[in-house]
């Protein structure tokens, strides 16, 4: 239990994060099994990965290439059965349950592809949730989930329930909440899987936004080049393994990334 | 994550779906109404109960004579004509710790006042008979022991009597007549009220037992002895030292049984209390098996709300609920749907606890303790029925539970 008697930073609107460069993400030897001896799967066999600070990595692969294991492993979802995970500096990999709770609620946000909000729960509600189960205030709670919504431009829908929200709002919510305890590392989970392509370029746009903006580092799978392309750099998974690694511009088609780039400038003319 | 976040959070999830919080709650409504209803019928019986010895005069003992049987007939109790008036002055004097003896024979008999009559119990009896059943004189006095020796023609008034027969008042000092007999009205009883079988005890006139055997009955023998005891405890020697000074006087023999009844008030009354504390018992089981089921309707409604809300789970361990989060979450909702139930139950005990008190007559206490009680057991079927389906929330694999379909 190396890591179980760190303490994680204390929960601010904007935490202190390594300085651009710094490996937010280090990953030695990661393995994961599931079941065990003759049924035994080998989801991920060994993998080594570095994502620094400030990064906008799309992680690609078929199904099965074990892409979205890694994905829960990152996303302190689930412990891998050996390796390292340092996020951030700190080393998470055999932390107790209610110590990865601690590391999810203030270093991690997710962004799913089926949105996750709670039902009837109005956006403002749903974007105070991190910040629920954080310990904050009332009242700083309501202050801090209207700005984030007036952020990914949702102030005027505050009282709106997912049920009255179009496909795209209702992810800007879910990457709002995502981002309410000032996570510094986004995680997305085909982000964009449930949208049409003009409500993808919105999400897309808004996480190029995060990421350059405020220096949040965004790491997303995808199986989708289109939205790889937004991406700077593409890891590829196969059989547990990563296979491929380089900057988007060599990873995906010109023409494709090309498009990408019209969407991303008229986008954000337009955001 | 504080209570009171914990509680929005539980109001919330049982305001979204009213209908099914309201059967769901229907079991504990049932259970916490019976537990305060039958409660209240329970101690208003033994109050009732309790009211009837103070009443009938405590520390009773009420001798009878026997029943005759002759030739393989029997009369039936009270037939016999063995109890006399120098048996109660030596019960009075002889048997320790008694309080007072009292004969006392009654008659009916149309009661006429000038130009009011009334058809009423006339009852013979010696000054004791104040002392024996607890009763008091309100206006007035009770005749003397010089009075009863003389066979004087004295009366004193029960309540109702006076009231019908001299409505203005004015009763002491005026005369009544009885079977041809002129009585001084000497005094007014105080108000008993009801007996426990119903009967209003003061429609009675009083009159000195010796007056009412020569003059009005014309026996010799006493229908009733009074016997009171100095205190509860001393009860049980004074029936048997009665039982043995009776037996004396009246020359039985050993093989030779009783020619009279003692009957133990007390004992009379307990049997009563025994009996309505069984029925409140019985109810208060069936009020513990409606809570158990409505226990087992939360555990179940609970469960399907776990399965329903997994996807939600899911989503609050990812954005940082620990699994004591989620236990917390889902144990608050069963306890605030449990003790909801709880509190209607209780409005619902208490109105149909005063409702049936106001129909049926029936006397009815609602205790604060049984309150108390009914909403801690309901609190407490929450905590119980609750746990499991909140453990099964908390033990959720995040992972798992995000992808529920």
């Amino acid at each position: 239990m190396t890591g179980a008697s760190q303490q994680l930073a204390p929960a601010g609107p904007r935490p202190s994060h390594p300085a651009n460069g710094e490996p937010m993400i280090d990953v030695r030897d990661l393995t994961k099994v599931y079941g065990e001896g003759l049924t035994a799967v080998h989801a991920l066999g060994g993998v080594n990965l570095v994502v620094r600070s400030g990064e906008f990595v799309a992680i690609m692969g078929p199904s099965g290439s074990g892409k979205s294991t890694f994905m829960h492993l990152l996303g302190c979802l689930d412990r891998p059965t050996s390796g390292s995970y340092r996020l951030a500096g700190q080393e998470v990999s055999r932390l107790g349950g209610d110590e990865l709770a601690l590391v999810r609620n203030r270093r991690i946000g997710f962004v799913f592809q089926s949105f996750n909000l709670l039902p009837r729960t109005t956006a403002q509600e749903n974007v105070e949730l991190p910040l629920l189960y954080a310990g904050v205030p009332r009242e700083a709670r309501v202050r801090r989930a209207q700005e984030l919504l007036e952020q990914v431009g949702l102030g005027d829908r505050r009282d709106h329930r997912p049920s009255e929200l179009s496909g795209g709002q209702q992810q800007r919510v879910a990457i709002a909440r995502a981002m309410a305890n000032g996570a510094p590392l986004l995680m997305a989970d085909e982000p964009t899987g449930n949208l049409d392509s003009a409500s993808s370029v919105e999400i897309m746009t808004l996480f190029r936004r995060l990421n350059r903006d405020q220096g949040i580092t965004v790491v997303l799978v995808t199986h989708d080049a289109n939205v790889a392309a937004w991406s700077e750099r593409v890891v590829t998974f196969k059989d547990g393994l990563i296979i491929d690694d380089r900057p988007s511009a060599e990873a995906v088609a010109p023409a494709v990334r090309e498009g990408a780039l019209r969407a991303a400038s008229s986008g954000e003319a337009r955001v | 994550m504080n209570l009171a976040n914990l509680l929005r959070i539980a109001w919330q999830a049982l305001r979204r779906n009213i209908t099914r919080s309201v059967l769901t709650m229907l079991g504990i409504i049932i259970g916490v109404g019976a537990v305060i209803t039958s409660m209240a019928i329970g101690a208003g019986a033994q109050a009732a109960v309790l009211a009837q010895i103070e009443s009938l005069g405590a520390n009773l003992v009420v001798v009878i004579p026997g029943a005759i049987s002759s030739g393989g007939v029997s009369l039936g109790t009270g037939s016999r004509t063995t109890l006399q008036l120098p048996d109660i002055a030596a019960i009075a004097q002889t048997v320790p710790d008694v309080a007072g003896a009292a004969p006392y024979s009654q008659t009916s008999a149309q009661v006429v006042a000038g130009g009011s009559n009334w058809y009423t119990a006339v009852g013979g009896t010696s000054p004791s008979y104040t002392t024996v059943r607890s009763w008091s004189v309100a206006q007035g006095r009770f005749f003397s022991q010089a009075e009863v020796d003389q066979r004087a023609k004295v009366a004193v008034l029960g309540n109702t009597v006076e009231q019908n027969l001299f409505p203005d008042g004015g009763a002491v000092g005026s005369t009544v007549v009885v079977k041809n007999v002129p009585f001084k009205v000497i005094g007014v009883l105080a108000p008993k009220g009801q007996s426990g079988f119903g009967r209003d005890q003061d429609d009675i006139v009083l009159v000195p037992i010796t007056t009412l055997l020569d003059r009005l009955t014309g026996q010799t023998w006493v229908q009733t002895i009074f016997v009171s005891a100095d205190t509860p405890e001393a009860v049980p020697s004074v029936v048997d030292a009665t039982e043995r000074l009776l037996r004396l006087r009246h020359h039985l023999t050993v093989a030779q049984p009783d020619d009279f009844t003692i009957r133990n008030i007390a004992d009379v009354q307990q049997v009563r209390l025994a009996t309505s504390q069984t029925q409140a018992l019985l109810l208060a089981g069936i009020a513990v098996v409606s809570l158990v089921v409505g226990g087992i309707g939360i555990m179940n409604i609970m469960l399907v709300s776990v399965t329903e809300r997994t996807r939600e789970i899911g989503l609050r361990m990812a954005v940082g609920a620990r699994g004591r989060d989620i236990l917390l979450q889902f144990l608050v909702e069963a306890l605030t749907l449990a003790s909801l139930g709880g509190l209607i139950g209780i409005a619902i005990g208490v109105g149909t606890a005063q409702g049936s008190s106001a129909l049926g007559h029936w006397p009815v206490i609602v205790s604060p303790f049984s309150i108390l009680l009914g909403f801690v057991s309901s609190m407490l079927v929450g905590v119980i029925f609750g746990f499991y389906p909140a453990q099964r929330a908390a033990a959720l694999d995040p992972i798992v539970a995000l992808r529920y379909e």
